[in-house]
Parts: C-alpha cells; structure tokens; sequence
C-alpha cells in the first residue's frame, strides 16, 4: 500500500492505483476525458497532467502508477498552464458549433474548457473536417467534433465484446469509424454515446429533440427485461424523451441495452387513451362509468368459477397484488396466473426461481453452465457481466445448446436433455469440472422450465448440486434466468394457480369472462369469451378484446419491481398516463369499488403496506406444495431455445419505431418508404 | 499527407500464393502461441508485395481470418503505416525522398521529371498503368543525395536527366541498373578518400 502525498495531503492508496486515483481519494478533482474507470487506460488526451516532484515534465496521472513517497502537485501555476496548453491543442480541430451540439450542457469539453481553458484561440489555420460516418440506426456521428478519446473503440471491443470500431489513419488525419461503415452489431452500442465527451457520437432518435436543462430527470428502474437495470428518465412536457442509465454496481453497473434505452419512443405510440367498448367487431369510445357497468353486470351474470385472469409482463407488483386481492376478495376464486406458457414452476421456496447466485456473484464463479438460455438476448446487461468475468477471470462457460456469438467463447454441446441427465447423473467429464468447481453457476433459461419433462431435469440438477455439496452459506449455484421484468415479482406475490391449468382449460374455451391485465402473450381461440384487456397499449391483447381499460406504462406510475435476483426495486412515476388513462392499480380498485360499493384500499399506501405484508409472510411460512401435475417421467428431447424477437419482446418495443429501425439493421432490411 | 482511402476498385478475392503462404507461416511461427496476431504487419507487407505494390481490403479480410483478428484491426495498421498501399500504385512503384538532404541536393526536379514522365499527380498511375510515383520521407540514403526508390532497389546520385533515362527505360519494359548512377561504389567517397589516409583497412 503505498503513501503519497497530493497537495500536501498524505494518503495511502491500494496497490496498483493509479495517481488519478490517489488524487481523486485526496479530494483533488483531475480534469480527463480519455480515462475512464471501467476501461483500460489509454493515456492519449493528456488532460489529467499533474506535477510530480523531481519530474522535470508534467506527468499523465491517469497511466502513471501510484508509487511510494511521490509528491503530487494538481494545484500550481505549472498544473494551470499545462492543461491551458492541452485544451488549446484540443480545441484547436474542434469546431465552435456548440449552439447546434445535441451533447450542448452536458459536454465534458465544454464544462472543462469552461474551467480550465482560455478564452480566446490562437489557431489562425484551417480546422480540420472529418466526413461523417455510419453507424447503425442509433448513434449520431458528427467526426469532426472527435478528439481522439478511444473510449468509444474500448468500450466496443473490452465491454460489448464486438471488436468494430476503431481509429483508422494517424495523427490530425485519425478518424474512428466501424469497419467500412457497417452498422454495429451489439446490444450495448448506445453505451458510446454517453461514454463520448463531446459531440461526436450523439443520440440519433433523440437528435435536436430537448436541452438537458429544459427536462425533467426522474430515477427510476427499466423493465425491458427482468434485470432490473437503473435508469433515469427525461421528459419534456410528460413526454419521455430518453432514457439514460444510473450507476448501479450490483446490477447494471454503468450499462444499459439499446431496447432499455430506445424502447421509450413506443411510449407515445399505441397508446390506449380512452376505455374501448367493441360492438359488432368495432371498437367505440367509451366513457368509464359506462365499462364499470358492463363489466359489473357481466360478472354477475355468469358463474364465478368462469372467470379467469391473467397479469401481464410488464405490470408492477402493486397491480398485481391488487389484481390477486380483486380475485380472493371482490370475485372470490383464484382462476389467476401470471404466466402465458406451460413453464414449470416450483415456488416451495424462492430459490428455485430466482437467480440465486446474483449478477454480482458472476464475476466470482469459476465455472459457468447455461441451459437453454441465450443471456445475450434475455439478459444482454447479465451477459456483459459474464463477459467481464470471461475476460478478467478467464471463466469456463459451456453451453448445452450453440446459441451463435455471446461476444466471448464457450464449449457447445449437443442441446439434447439426455446431455443433462448424464452430466448430472455425474458420469461425465463435465459433471466432475462441476464438482471440482468452487463457485459454478447453472444457469437455467425459460427455454428448459418450458418442456415436458422440466421438473425432472430441473430436480436432477438440484439434487446433483445438493449430493456434491454445492450450496453453502455464501454460494447457491442455481440460477433461474427470467426475461420479463414482472416475472419474480407475480411469483413472489404468488399470482399462480397450482390446482388447475388455466391455460388449458383457456385453450379448451371453459370461461366465460376472461381478465387481461397488461396480458399479450396468451394464445388461444376465442369464442365466446368475453375478454377484458387492461393495458396501456393497443396489441395482441386489445386485438381480442370487447373492453378495453386503459393503463398505464412504467413511467406512467409508481410502482415495484422484482429482478431476476429478487431484489425488489421501485419505478417511479415520471409522466402522466395519456387521455383518460388511469394507473392500474386505480382501475382495479374503482371496479372493485363499482363491484362491491366497498374500495378495495383506501389509497396506494395502504396497497403498498398490504403487499409488504403479503410478502413478508410468504417468505415465513411457504406451505404451497407442488400440486401440478406433470410428466416426472424423463423423456429425450431436443432443447430448442425460443427466443423472443429481441428488438420486440414486449408491448413497448413493438410500438417503438427505434427497435423495428434497429431490427431492420440488424439483418440488413432496406426501407422501402412504405412502411407506413 | 491526408488520410489514404481504399481504393474504389476493389478485387472480389485474394489468397495468398503457396510462396507467400510459406513465407507468412514462418513469421507466424515466430510468434507464441496465441499471439498470432503480432505477425499482422508482416503479413500485410507480404500480401503487398504479392498484389503488385499494394493491398485490397479482401486482403485485410483474408488476413484477419488467417491470424484470427477482428477486421477492424487489421484496417486499423494498414491505415495508420504509410509503407502500406492501398490503391493500385503501378508495377513499377516509384518513392521520391524529398526530406531535407535530398531536398538540399535537388530531389524537387526528380519530382519534375516524375510529373513529365509519369503522371501530374502523386499516386496517379502513368498513361501505360505501369508506374506511378510518390513522395515519401526520408529512405536513408542521404550520402547519396537525392535518390529515389522503385519497387525495391535504390537509384542514387541523380538528377533530372539521369531520372528521365530512367524512367524511359522502365517505359519501354527494361530494368534499370539500381546503385549510384556517377559511379560510385555504394557510399564511398567520389574521387579519393579524404580522411583517415593512414588507416588501411578503413
């Protein structure tokens, strides 16, 4: 641990910091623009210049190890002139187009030109220009802002793993481009425009929409897919404008996906503004009192064990939990369920569908197995952790199915469930690098939990891990990876039908009112089903539907959510819902109300403190025993992955013009201009 | 010197030829294992040499693959190293040293002469499409200022005359003695030493 003194203040500093580092523990702020903390030091903008004593030259803090005994200077006329000397060379090429600058206010050239340059230039030539280049669909370039940083070409080739950018020529001629000006292939791609600290890589869905002084910042969580990332959003007169992400260290550390970041323009699209009422196939306006009356109407002239209902992938766990109260209380039967498909679940206890091991953890494992999932499509953030851990800890990853490129190498095997029974029958090579292992991590995708004999394979893998002692204080080796932000959240809540299959007796036409509550993915012929869609956006689930109640989105309400860990976390309300539009758990309640003539809560903290209690109680006494009836038989099956069209998972997605941009990128699909 | 493009012409296919596959194994066998990658500048300076003088992006592709790197950063060297070319220069490649002892010794009326006989242009290639000309730094020759090099042999102790003849002679398809062209050998003194007259063997 060496001591150093900065600015006369001693401190001691870890070993292999650097004298950024040091300086920064010391309170000293250091002007950078090529360094940055989660990618390799580069050392080529020279802003960061410090004086050290007994160094006739000014030295880079930012590449220099911090070492016994140095004196670091960061606050003397020597410092000052250096940085004036940088900031003229880097202002010398950078053009004074500030004013039409989308990064304009939060520009680190700015801000520190501002500080720590001077004010007038004395560069009489010509300033360079650099053509603009293409990027894909997402990211604005306007290269002659460029100042050479690299942080975009690490960030592309260290962090997404997709080696396509990098800085072509040399000297002033020096471009950064992708190769040929192909659009880049990654799910993290919109990472380089945060990271570029002037205007050469700007957001292009948001080009020239808003200042960053003019919108209104709320922090809060995605729900793209069910990792959970932190994000803030910015709007602009309740419209959402982007989505940027916060620094989470456990979760997304400093990274978003393009669909967390650009789904948000699907805000505005679709939206579901008044409540619907269909006659003769044609959807009407409708006022709210008028759908109440229905509905009430409806439920009470049908049996109450032909009702049924199911919550959606998107919903929060305050809508779900009254969703689950309307049920047991105002309809009195518990025909609800949360999910679309035939997945295996045994909720006898949490750990058997959450990702036990966290994403944390991952960067510990030492041996990684994934069954039927691809985490780059259903967990891109998750699988940049597994990359990192890949890259700085060389971890094993196998794979039982080949599921194309995770931006870092893996052992495929031959995607058969009679793989897994031998593996985890322990008669393989794989099962004893299991067992030797110290911290392995099975992660298991939605794909398995989907065949028929899920609940055999998933115990044999368990019982496995249990036999080899797998499982201790600090390590759970079984990790459930979900896609969809509410999946954890419904299961906690425990908005799950174990006695019957709903789906079945759906697919069979059993019911007579069927309940959507943000509920697209259902598939089955209606006939005579009534069907109630409360959503916030005209999809599949309004396709079917003969009411319509309208919703609201994420950013519309507040709102919990649990990720795949189970770590609960709160959305909070950044906008208002659209036109006549309610927040959900407001719906549920006024028809409860309409119902019984009783609310079902007084208000949303009674809600909120009824659910922590639900919860909490859940997780004292889980009694509910595996009742479903299921093949325990093992039977040899091809495990397919089925992945959800990534760029339109979700309701949100798939109104969003970015993400069919962005798919149509991605495999090479030209716009005809009739689109519409 | 501004940023040199590929070229808008572009082969559709390249593959090294059992010589150059020979030579570039070797280099690669220089290296551990695993770093294979070290070997790309040898390797894109071999593919040059067997694409007359320059280097299409297939070949970066075929290179890339070869010593399994992404493309980018194969791109990446041959844009950054002007020895690299990346647009057809001409069987005959001509590098004119115009640095500063050349330049004393009147390297600017070979530069004449390239534009006579040559093309207008630097990296143009002549009416024929055998040669073309360019000025590059210093080649280290300065004792025998100016000089100019075509494909690999140095022409040294020139002027516009002497270039001009030999320019013709590439024209019309002959190979032009390389070296001094006053008669010295290598870089000894013209006429007689002038120092050191007592040592030998110096």
């Amino acid at each position: 641990m060496p001591k150093l003194k900065v600015n006369d203040i001693e401190v001691e500093v870890e070993d292999g910091l650097t004298v950024l580092q040091a300086c920064e523990k010391a309170g000293a702020e250091i002007p950078r623009f090529c360094y940055h903390e989660k990618l390799s030091i580069a050392g080529n903008c020279r802003m960061c210049l410090v004086e050290m004593e007994k160094s006739p030259k000014p030295i880079a803090s930012c590449a220099m190890p911090a070492a016994e005994g140095m004196n670091i200077k960061t606050n003397t006329p020597f410092v000052e002139k250096a940085r004036k000397g940088v900031m003229e060379f880097l202002l010398a090429n950078h053009p004074l187009d500030c004013p039409v600058c989308d990064q304009g206010g939060e520009c680190d050239l700015q801000d520190q030109s501002m500080f720590y340059g001077v004010d007038k230039s004395r560069f009489k030539e010509n300033k360079r220009a650099v053509p603009e280049k293409y990027m894909g669909p997402l990211i604005k370039t306007q290269m002659t802002r460029c100042i050479h940083c690299t942080r975009c070409v690490r960030f592309a080739t260290e962090v997404a793993g997709v080696s396509e950018l990098g800085a072509i020529g040399r000297g002033e001629d020096m471009q950064i481009t992708t190769y040929l000006e192909q659009s880049m292939q990654s799910e993290l791609s919109a990472n380089v425009i945060d990271l570029c600290p002037v205007g050469a890589l700007t957001s292009k869905p948001y080009v020239f929409e808003a200042r960053p002084w003019e919108l209104k910042k709320t922090e809060t969580v995605d729900v793209m897919d069910a990792v959970g990332s932190n994000v803030r959003v910015d709007t602009y007169d309740w419209e959402v404008k982007r989505v940027l992400p916060l620094i989470n260290e456990d979760i997304n550390e400093e990274w978003i996906s393009d669909k967390t970041r650009y789904a948000c323009d699907g805000l505005s699209n679709q939206r579901l503004d008044t409540p619907f009422i269909k006659y003769n196939g044609k959807f009407e306006k409708a006022s709210w009192s008028e759908v109440f009356k229905i509905i009430k109407s409806k439920f009470e002239n049908s049996s109450k064990d032909k009702v049924c209902g199911f919550v959606g992938d998107l919903t929060n766990m305050e809508t779900g939990y009254i969703f689950k109260e309307f049920f047991d209380k105002t309809l009195n039967n518990n025909n609800y369920d949360s999910r679309s498909d035939n997945r295996f679940l045994d909720n006898s206890e949490r750990k058997n569908y959450i990702f036990n091991s966290s994403i944390n953890g991952i960067e510990d494992a030492d041996l990684i197995f994934l069954i039927g999932a691809n985490p780059r499509y259903e967990a891109t953030i998750l699988n940049a952790r597994i990359r990192k851990a890949f890259v700085n800890n060389n971890t094993k990853v196998i794979s039982l199915n080949d599921v194309g490129d995770l931006t870092y190498s893996y052992k495929n095997l031959d995607g058969q469930t009679q793989t897994i029974k031998t593996i985890f029958e322990g008669s393989e090579e794989i099962s004893k690098e299991i067992i030797s292992a110290i911290k392995p991590m099975i992660i298991i995708g939605e794909s398995l939990l989907k065949l028929n004999s899920a609940e055999h394979l998933f115990n044999i893998i368990k019982n496995f891990l249990m036999k080899n002692n797998k499982f201790t204080e600090d390590w759970n080796p079984l990790n459930i990876l979900s896609c969809d932000a509410a999946t954890v959240g419904n299961f906690d809540l425990g908005i799950l039908n174990k006695e019957k299959n709903l789906l079945e007796e759906l697919k069979s036409n059993k019911f007579e009112i069927v309940y959507l509550v943000g509920q697209d993915n259902l598939e089955f012929n209606k006939k005579e089903e009534f069907v109630i869609y409360q959503g916030s956006h005209g999809d599949k689930g309004a396709e079917i539907a003969d009411i319509i109640l309208p919703g609201s989105a994420y950013t519309e309400q507040d709102g919990y959510f649990t990720n795949l860990e189970g770590k609960i976390q709160k959305a909070y309300k950044a906008s208002y819902p659209p036109g006549e539009a309610k927040e959900d758990w407001q719906i549920i309640n006024e028809l409860a109300e309409v119902m019984n003539n009783r609310k079902l809560f007084n208000d949303k903290e009674e809600l909120e403190s009824s659910m922590f209690n639900y919860l909490k109680l859940q997780q004292e006494k889980r009694t509910a025993k595996n009742q479903e009836k299921r093949n325990l038989e093992f039977q040899n099956e091809k495990l397919n992955i089925q992945l959800k069209d990534y760029y339109f998972s979700n309701v949100i997605a798939r109104s969003s013009k970015t993400m069919i941009e962005c798919n149509n990128s991605k495999f090479n699909i030209k716009s005809t201009g009739t689109e519409g | 010197m501004s940023l040199r493009r590929p070229a808008k012409n572009q082969p559709e296919i390249f593959e090294f030829s059992s010589s150059s596959l020979e030579e570039a194994n070797k280099v690669v066998s220089k290296y551990p294992k695993g770093k294979q990658q070290s070997a790309v500048m040898a390797l894109l300076y071999i593919a040059q040499k067997q694409n007359d003088n320059w280097i299409p992006l297939v070949a970066m592709k075929y290179i890339a693959k070869f010593l399994d790197m992404p493309y980018i950063k194969v791109y990446e060297v041959a844009t950054f190293y002007t020895m690299y070319n990346l647009s057809p220069v001409g069987k005959y490649f001509v590098q004119v040293c115009t640095t500063t002892p050349c330049m004393i010794r009147g390297a600017d009326k070979l530069v004449e002469a390239c534009k006579e006989k040559i093309s207008d242009k630097e990296n143009e290639l002549s009416n024929d499409k055998s040669c073309s000309w360019m000025e590059v730094e210093c080649l280290g020759a300065c004792v025998n200022a100016p000089m100019m090099q075509i494909n690999d042999d140095y022409y040294e102790d020139l002027d516009k005359e002497k270039t001009v003849e030999i320019f013709d002679k590439i024209l019309k398809g002959e190979d032009p003695k390389p070296g001094s062209y006053r008669g010295r050998l290598n870089t000894e003194p013209e006429n007689n030493r002038k120092t050191l007259m007592d040592v030998k063997n110096a």
